[in-house]
């Protein structure tokens, strides 16, 4: 059948399962968008590149499908660029579309001409520009096995316009074939056997788990594997709700903004379970005292990550659903202990907490949204305070629940991801956590939100500063506030603009009926939460600091 | 140390700028790089003489792997193996020291392969070791201009690096 190549890309998403796709039209995607017109997907428009990239993500976060997004070449596709790098650092599974110039004139700075395949080599898992129209069927269907296999990530396809409004005689593109791409899956019984040896002797144990848990569906396996050991567990960002945050064996958090117990925890075991994680400089602190007792495993998909920051005494490379299901049997139940006593210990003396002084507190914010939505909402959010006060004051009990840039630390990522987080979920409350500084990075968004009925809660903790920067400065750099205070505008107004919701909130008693209504209003709402100006997040390592050195 | 590395690539557009930026990305240290194809034309082999310790080596290797044009690597370093590298020289040259020069390039059995007013070529193959020498007993004389392929190996006997692994011929 003859079909062109804007034809071939939809047939080719259709065909990959893709049934959404988050965009914004330009000359050399005119093809492509042309064929979107009568077609069966639903193109989401949003209102800048970054906020159809960001959507993405948060569709693919929240439902674990690969998140497609779709810009023109030039600035459309430059636009795109940070929220790539934001879903390579979080290996968030994504396949990027791109116009590209045509053929003929690729490579004479034409305009809208960006080398985009250049450009996001060093961001993506894979990349492609499709010169011939016969190789792109089976461009698209690599591209959606390499960005969902293995450790997922995103892959960019970009076309020339030529090439998309091209035809051919279309026939199904067959099987895949990449020599120079074979994920390992499965540990080796050597490996397995020493770690269950490791396992069977520690009598202090911890399961150190990130965002590989939550992506490979691993978190059934991973608490009975905890429970089955009575091993604690600490989380990183990424891997919050990967374990249950309302079960007795949960730590936290670990690392600069961890929870004491979890930091002491890690810094007195005998041996370190880590499993789907990276060993971030964020999460280990001083690397050289990082762990110091302990044995360390370390079960990833992703061989390169194994002894790339901190020594591993044994690394077992593999999907960790599959390591983790390959492991359980092999390992014998263990009854609580003196471990389990001293941690329980730990959490009694040093809760994480805030002093409340009669003003709004940030943390009280949070603590009412769990309150509200009891638990089940699910949260996206920007990048500082408020970000880590999401991340300690809300319990997180199921994976791909809490959605956030975790490896880039992306301000203005939380408002777009919530759009996808909501359209992948259209049943659920999805909250978006910002600060008044990151809303405003991609707060076009709220044009999306309204356009396409997407009730999300925006809950903006206006604390009038570049908070986090600010509580750097506070205490690193003498209390001078070099340009971190903001002026804003009134959020409220914005939202109203918009043609959304606003509601300003400024003392305690008003919290809980204005979040209520939030969530029963089916309209996108956006809360001007008007917080405490300079609180602090708490506890927390100093950049460098080894974990035990946790203050506050 | 250094390490010699066999990398088998798929002849795709753009991997070299891949492997290239990998290396600079990750603050590897590449001494030399040199790339053709094989016995198949939609597989090139990369020969890349790396400097670095285990740690760096398996680092490099694991980040090798991690790109999808990337077939095999091979850490040939440990094995028997025969290099070479061609350089080409062109020497300072007047006419009273011609003789000389061309003795010199005949203890190191290299070619002559130009000849100028006030210049003489030379081309020379042979390991490293070889081709440092010989660039050392023409310095005197004045370097004008020098180029070296960068290193190209090969395992000796029967084993071989192959698309499908390095492997012993059956
Ligand atoms: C795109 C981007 N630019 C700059 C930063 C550096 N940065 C990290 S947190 C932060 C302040 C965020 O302010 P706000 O959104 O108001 O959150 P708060 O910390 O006040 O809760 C900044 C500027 C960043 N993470 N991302
Ligand atoms: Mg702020």
């Amino acid at each position: 059948m003859k079909m062109t190549g804007a034809q071939i890309l939809i047939q080719g998403l259709l065909d990959q399962g893709a049934d959404t796709i988050f965009g914004y039209p330009g000359g050399q995607v005119l093809p492509i968008y042309d064929a979107l017109y009568d077609a069966n997907i639903r193109h989401i428009l949003t209102r800048h590149e970054q906020g159809a990239v960001h959507a993405a993500d948060g569709y693919a976060r929240a439902s674990g499908k690969v998140g497609v997004c779709l810009a023109t070449s030039g600035p459309g596709a430059t636009n795109l660029v940070t929220g790539i790098a934001n879903a390579y650092m979080d290996s968030v599974p994504m396949v990027a579309i791109t116009g590209q110039v045509p053929v003929g004139l690729l490579g004479r700075d034409s305009f809208q001409e960006a080398d985009i395949t250049g450009i996001t080599m060093p961001v993506t898992k894979h990349n492609y520009i499709v010169k011939n129209i016969d190789e792109l069927a089976i461009t698209l269907k690599e591209a959606f096995h390499i960005a969902s296999t293995g450790r997922p990530g995103p892959v960019l396809v970009d076309i020339p316009s030529d090439v998309s409004a091209g035809a051919m005689d279309y026939d199904d593109p067959g099987p895949i074939n990449l020599p120079g791409y074979r994920p390992v899956l499965e540990g080796t019984e050597e490996q397995l056997n020493k770690a269950t040896a490791a396992i069977m002797a520690a009598e202090r144990p911890v399961l150190y788990i990130g965002g590989g848990v939550v992506s490979a569906g691993a978190h059934e396996e991973l608490k009975k594997m905890a429970e089955l050991l009575v091993a604690p567990v600490t989380t990183t960002l990424m891997g919050l709700g990967g374990f249950p945050g309302d079960h007795p064996l949960y730590l936290g958090m670990l690392g600069m903004h961890g929870s004491k117990y979890a930091n002491y925890a890690v810094c007195e075991c005998d041996l370190l379970i880590a499993v789907g994680a990276r060993f971030s400089n964020r999460v280990t602190g001083k690397i050289s005292e990082f762990a110091p007792e302990a044995t360390i495993i370390h079960i990833d998909v992703d061989p390169a990550e194994i002894g790339k920051n901190v020594r591993v005494n044994i690394p077992i490379v593999g999907d960790v659903k599959i390591v983790l299901n390959q492991l359980l049997p092999r390992l014998a139940a263990k009854l609580p202990g003196a471990w389990k006593d001293k941690i329980s210990q730990w959490k009694k003396e040093y809760p994480i907490s805030f002093k409340e002084n009669g003003n709004l507190k940030p943390q009280q914010v949070i603590s009412e949204i769990y309150n509200v939505t009891g638990g089940a909402a699910r949260i996206a959010t920007e990048v500082g305070q408020h970000q880590m006060w999401a991340a300690h004051y809300y319990t997180y009990t199921r994976p791909r629940s809490f959605i956030s840039s975790g490896g880039l630390g992306t301000m203005g990522y939380g408002l777009p991801a919530s759009l996808g987080v909501q359209v992948a979920c259209p049943e659920e409350t999805v909250f978006n956590i910002a600060g008044d500084g990151s809303i405003q990075m991609n707060i076009q968004e709220l044009a999306t939100a309204v356009n396409y009925e997407l009730p999300v809660n925006i809950a903006v903790l206006n604390n009038g500063f570049l908070g986090m920067v600010r509580q750097w400065q506070e205490l690193f750099y003498n209390h001078r506030y070099s340009y971190t205070e903001l002026s804003n505008p009134d959020f409220v107004k914005v939202a109203e603009a918009y043609g959304a919701s606003g509601v300003r909130v400024t003392g305690k008693s008003e919290l809980r009926p204005a979040l209520e209504e939030a969530v029963r209003n089916s309209k996108p709402v956006m809360l001007d939460f008007v917080v405490e100006r300079e609180e602090n997040v708490y506890p927390m390592v100093a950049p460098g600091a080894p974990l035990n050195k946790i203050i506050g | 140390m250094r390490h010699t590395l066999a990398v088998l690539v798929e002849n795709n557009p753009g991997v070299l700028a891949r492997v290239a930026g990998l290396f600079s990305r990750r603050g590897f240290n590449i001494d030399s790089l040199a790339v053709g194809r094989t016995e198949r034309p939609d597989v090139s082999r990369m020969t890349i003489v790396v400097e670095g310790d285990d740690r760096v080596l398996e680092q490099v290797s694991k980040q090798l792997h991690k790109l999808v044009d990337v077939i095999k690597i091979s850490d040939i370093t440990p094995e028997e193996y025969v290099d070479r590298e061609l350089v080409l020289i062109k020497v300072h040259c007047e006419a009273v020291h011609r003789g000389e020069i061309m003795q010199v390039a005949d203890v190191f059995r290299a070619r002559i392969v130009d000849l100028g007013r006030k210049t003489i070529t030379v081309e020379c193959t042979g390991n490293d070791g070889k081709i440092n020498a010989f660039e050392e007993a023409l310095r005197p004389y004045g370097i004008k201009e020098l180029v070296r392929t960068g290193k190209i190996a090969m395992m000796r006997g029967t084993r071989f690096t192959s698309v499908s692994g390095v492997r012993d011929e059956d």
